[in-house]
């Protein structure tokens, strides 16, 4: 077996495991098997990183054996340097939030455990499948958990919220599946996806083929307009819920573009580019100044998702090495900050049971320990250089003014947006005098809280400080990439 | 004189024919009120007609008995040995059900099943117009003695009634389709029908005339709108043990008896059914799944899903022949049968958990009764969200191969106007999430009921066979591999013996 194979399956089987043997008066052994499970198959994932090749945009790591030999279907395996972080993202923050619901999760606790680990699993196959149909079973399997978690252990309005997520996710991807079968029939019988790089398509299949996956991916990012569903889904959701779909569901829309979209159908995708960059555009402004006006922190945070994911798609598709390899980073920093900042938010609502943030003030007199990790957060979440948050917001927008000054103009609006929003929700919980009885008796954070945010603040720092790592893996994959792109497969 | 090849091809419907007289002898001098010797001596012989089929089934051979009156094709030996099981698994989940609503006090409920499986193997082996009829008739009227079976209850009475009128009424439109081919063709061999219509020597609207009763029949059989207004009905009506049994396996049986009829017999003629087919899918998806998603009656909601699933069936049925191009026959009718076979295997398991929940004086059949089930039975609200999952065409779940071959068979046929049904089917099946997703909802979501909160007591056999049948949806979902491949020698099988 090898290590993606391992990557993917061990969690999925410690779940799986979990199931069949957890029993609600055993919840502190169902804890702590979670945990040995995600840690392990965290460790897994580190020899992949180790043994990761540089200098090469070919796949490694790669598995391939027939599944299904009708349909001419492949067990197809392999990371490149564009995937190769998110899955170690993935099973990092797997660990992060088994950590973050000891507590706070209480009912049917082994189900709870199990869905994490079940839906880590899934998200690193989506990541690690190289096969069109696999990709797409991974990517619609991690519907089931998802919802399974915001519908058991969400919010008062969880109905409604665990319904609209999986329809309207379930809803893009369906287009993206006839899509698929769509090229499997023009490539004469094949599901490779690495061949449909090459494949020569017309203009009008490119534009269909375009706008099928942009069904499914935009609804995943989520852009702008069709984000609705996220603030809704992320208020109602469990905390672990969002954190792991704010840091590692949201990617797989983004990482879907620059896997399917772009080198498919490079045509189509440089003729509509402009549309993209519009919406993406919209996300970071319009969307940065609803964050702003939110009472709720979760809708805030949830809004600025939007916002940071719309960076995302805008280094994307200005098909400059800057700008693309700015929208990975600035995925994998959004996936570290994002979690930190739900993970913050479960913090306060563990202890007061509110998130919204007239319920606080002056929180920073009785947690100054917390405090102080929220700062660093908000400050990531602002782009301050040092943090993660910098880097790829950073090299977005230089890449954008290198292309087109008005764009990269409008963009770095975003800087000041996602200052106000940020800062001054911090100013609002954080700073002044005590204004709220139940803030007075909140006790900081115990050592359990300590290291799960610890973890993030280190992964914060180490890729504000030196992103090299991040970039030095990713460099070949996406110059390669981009010259995919830059092929017509016209004539 | 009749040679000995064709008794080896009826083999497994003599075992079955003795085998169910005999129990219904054995029955008399039976004494529990569980029936436990009738049901021990039901499943062996279903089992060992099981095995005899997959026997056949494996040998690969094509033959014709009785003055190819039947014939024994892979095809018709997988459906056979699949209906055994599914019927087998039906009984396993009715016992206990049937028992407390004092259904087993004759034997009838075993030997008319029996009976019914009977015609069923008539119909998927029978290569003569008259013997399919028989066989469906030999079906169908025990089907509706079986509603009939608690005859104190009004509504199964009504179910019943309904179900002998309207069955009556297609089985006569089926009949008077035959007879005009028989009248055109002058032969009621499925082979000769098919040569004489090729030969182009009959008359092209003597034909079409015939066909359009055909094509009526047999879509009241499988439930196609817009002959499916007694399928909610009878569903809901008649007992759930016996919906199951009339909602199980004969899918299998009007499958294969399309496949004999339009493939077989009247493959020329694509052209003409195919429109009819098309209109009838784009009706029962439209209509099934809107209608199911006003349900709260988990069996009528389940019926009218089942025509919506009906409508993809019948997709892959379409999309064989285009344009008189035979190219894609095998995948998209290997399609149609690997649906068949999976939709079947999902239905037992979505209705074997209602069998289950439901006790003496509750029926447990209305959805907001599962409400909770997570928190009373994880195995059961796992085996259900399931098969709901998998009806709703969500990978990895088995129901996701389905509508993929479907799809695919659809897609791989180069027409527009295919691409868009295929499309438009997609948009279907995302309502049919909908409503799919609401029982999950309710099992996991919600709380249970005061009134359905006692613990849940089944019998360890129907435990374990509900566990093996659940966990099949999920293992032929990871590998479908070896399903599809059979569905699609089968059919290989039968396109190879009409030699085009």
């Amino acid at each position: 077996m090898g290590l993606l194979s391992l990557a993917i399956w061990m969690p999925i089987f410690f779940g799986v495991g979990l199931l069949a043997l957890g029993r609600e008066s055993q919840a502190h052994t169902v804890r702590w098997i979670a945990l040995i499970g995600a840690i392990a198959s965290f460790l897994v994932t580190l020899p992949l990183y180790d043994g990761f090749q540089l200098g090469t945009s070919a796949m490694q790591f790669v598995e391939k054996s027939s599944w299904i030999p009708r349909f001419n279907m492949n067990y197809h395996l392999g990371v490149d340097g564009i995937s190769l972080w998110f899955v170690l993202l993935t099973a990092f923050i797997n660990v992060v939030v088994i950590i973050a619901s000891w507590e706070s999760i209480t009912t049917r606790v082994n189900q709870y455990m199990a869905s994490f680990l079940i839906l880590s699993g899934l998200m690193i196959g989506v990541f690690a499948a190289l096969d069109g149909m696999l990709f797409y079973v991974f990517f619609e399997a991690t519907l089931i958990p998802m919802y399974l978690i915001i519908g058991i252990w969400g919010g008062p309005n969880k109905i409604y919220a665990a319904f609209k997520f999986f329809l309207y996710t379930l809803l893009g991807s369906l287009l993206m599946l006839v899509a698929l079968i769509f090229l499997y029939n023009k490539s004469g019988g094949s599901f490779d996806i690495l061949a449909w790089h090459k494949l020569p398509l017309s203009a009008t299949a490119q534009t269909l083929l375009f706008f099928s996956f942009f069904a499914a991916f935009a609804v995943k990012v989520p852009m702008w307009p069709v984000h609705t569903w996220l603030p809704d889904v992320h208020v109602e959701a469990p905390t672990g819920g969002s954190a792991v779909l704010a840091a590692i569901m949201l990617k797989l829309g983004a990482y879907g573009f620059l896997r399917f979209s772009m080198p498919i159908t490079p045509d189509a995708s440089h003729e509509w580019a402009g549309l993209i960059i519009a919406l993406s555009l919209i996300a970071v402004i319009y969307v940065g100044l609803v964050a702003l006006v939110q009472r709720d922190m979760k809708k805030l945070v949830a809004y600025s998702s939007v916002a940071h994911m719309g960076f995302v798609t805008l280094g994307f598709f200005l098909f400059n090495d800057l700008t693309v390899s700015g929208g990975i980073v600035q995925m994998i920093a959004h996936g570290f900050v994002s979690a930190a900042m739900f993970l913050c938010i479960g913090v306060l609502y563990d202890r007061v049971h509110s998130r919204e943030i007239a319920s606080y003030g002056g929180v920073v007199n009785t947690m100054p320990k917390f405090a102080a990790f929220a700062l660093l957060f908000a400050m990531a979440n602002c782009g301050l250089p040092a943090t993660a948050g910098f880097v790829g917001e950073w090299m977005v927008i230089l890449g954008a003014v290198k292309s087109n000054f008005w764009i990269g103009a409008a963009a770095a609006t975003a800087l000041i947006s996602g200052a106000a929003y940020t800062l001054w929700m911090y100013k609002r919980v954080y700073l002044g005098p005590v204004t709220n009885e139940n803030v007075k008796g909140m006790l900081d954070i115990n050592n359990r809280e300590f290291l799960m945010l610890g973890l993030l603040a280190i992964a914060t720092l180490y890729m504000g400080i030196y992103p090299k790592p991040f970039t030095d893996v990713m460099n070949t994959s996406v110059a390669d990439l981009l010259k995919h792109v830059a092929l017509s497969k016209l004539n | 004189m009749i040679d000995k090849l064709s008794w080896i091809a009826v083999y497994p419907e003599l075992v079955l024919l003795v085998m169910a007289c005999l129990i219904a002898l054995v029955d008399l001098g039976v004494k529990s009120p569980r029936r436990t010797l009738t049901y021990a001596l039901t499943l062996l012989t279903l089992g060992a007609v099981a095995v005899m089929e997959a026997s056949y089934a494996l040998g690969g051979q094509t033959f014709y008995g009785f003055g190819n009156m039947v014939v024994v094709d892979p095809m018709g030996s997988w459906l056979k040995c699949f209906s055994s099981i599914a019927l087998m698994i039906t009984v396993v989940y009715g016992r206990p059900y049937a028992a407390d609503r004092d259904m087993l006090r004759g034997g009838e409920f075993f030997t008319l099943s029996l009976f019914a499986l009977l015609g069923m193997f008539v119909m998927i082996s029978g290569h003569n117009f008259l013997v399919l009829y028989m066989g469906l008739e030999l079906m169908t009227l025990c089907s509706y003695a079986l509603v009939a079976l608690r005859r104190d209850d009004a509504q199964a009475t009504e179910a019943a009634m309904k179900y002998f009128v309207l069955g009556a009424l297609a089985s006569g439109f089926l009949l008077y389709g035959l007879s005009m081919l028989y009248g055109a063709t002058g032969s009621l061999n499925i082979n000769e029908v098919f040569n004489a219509i090729a030969s182009r020597q009959v008359k092209h609207q003597v034909l079409v005339f015939g066909l359009v009763f055909i094509v009526a029949g047999l879509a009241f059989k499988l439930g196609a709108v817009p002959f499916h207004m007694w399928l909610p009905d009878v569903y809901q009506g008649a007992p759930t043990a016996v919906t199951l049994i009339i909602g199980g396996a004969p899918q299998l049986a009007a499958f294969a008896m399309t496949i004999r009829l339009l493939v077989e017999g009247l493959l020329p003629l694509a052209i003409d059914w195919q429109q009819m087919l098309a209109l009838m899918a784009i009706g029962s998806l439209v209509i099934g799944n809107l209608a199911a998603v006003a349900q709260t009656n988990l069996k009528r909601m389940l019926a009218f899903s089942t025509i919506s699933q009906m409508g993809f069936l019948l997709l892959g049925l379409l999309a064989g022949v285009v344009n008189g191009n035979q190219l894609h026959t095998e995948s998209a009718y290997g399609a149609a049968m690997f649906y068949a076979l999976t939709y079947v295997l999902t239905t037992l398991a979505a209705f074997g958990i209602i069998l289950l929940l439901a006790r003496a004086g509750h029926e447990s059949e209305e959805i907001t009764d599962l409400s909770g089930l997570n928190q009373r039975s994880p195995l059961y609200a796992g085996v259900m969200a399931m098969s709901m999952f998998s009806l709703a065409g969500l990978p990895p779940l088995v129901g996701f191969y389905a509508k993929l071959g479907v799809l695919q068979a659809l897609i791989s046929s180069g027409q527009t106007s295919y691409l868009v049904l295929a499309v438009f089917a997609v948009f279907m099946s995302l309502i049919g999430a909908f409503y799919y997703l609401r029982v999950i909802k309710v099992m996991y979501f919600d709380a249970p009921h005061s009134h359905n909160a006692q613990p849940i007591s089944a019998p360890a056999d129907a435990q374990i066979v509900l566990a093996i049948n659940g966990a099949l949806l999920l293992v032929l979902g990871i590998a479908p591999s070896s399903l599809m491949t059979l569905c699609a020698q089968s059919i290989n099988s039968i396109v190879n013996s009409l030699g085009v």
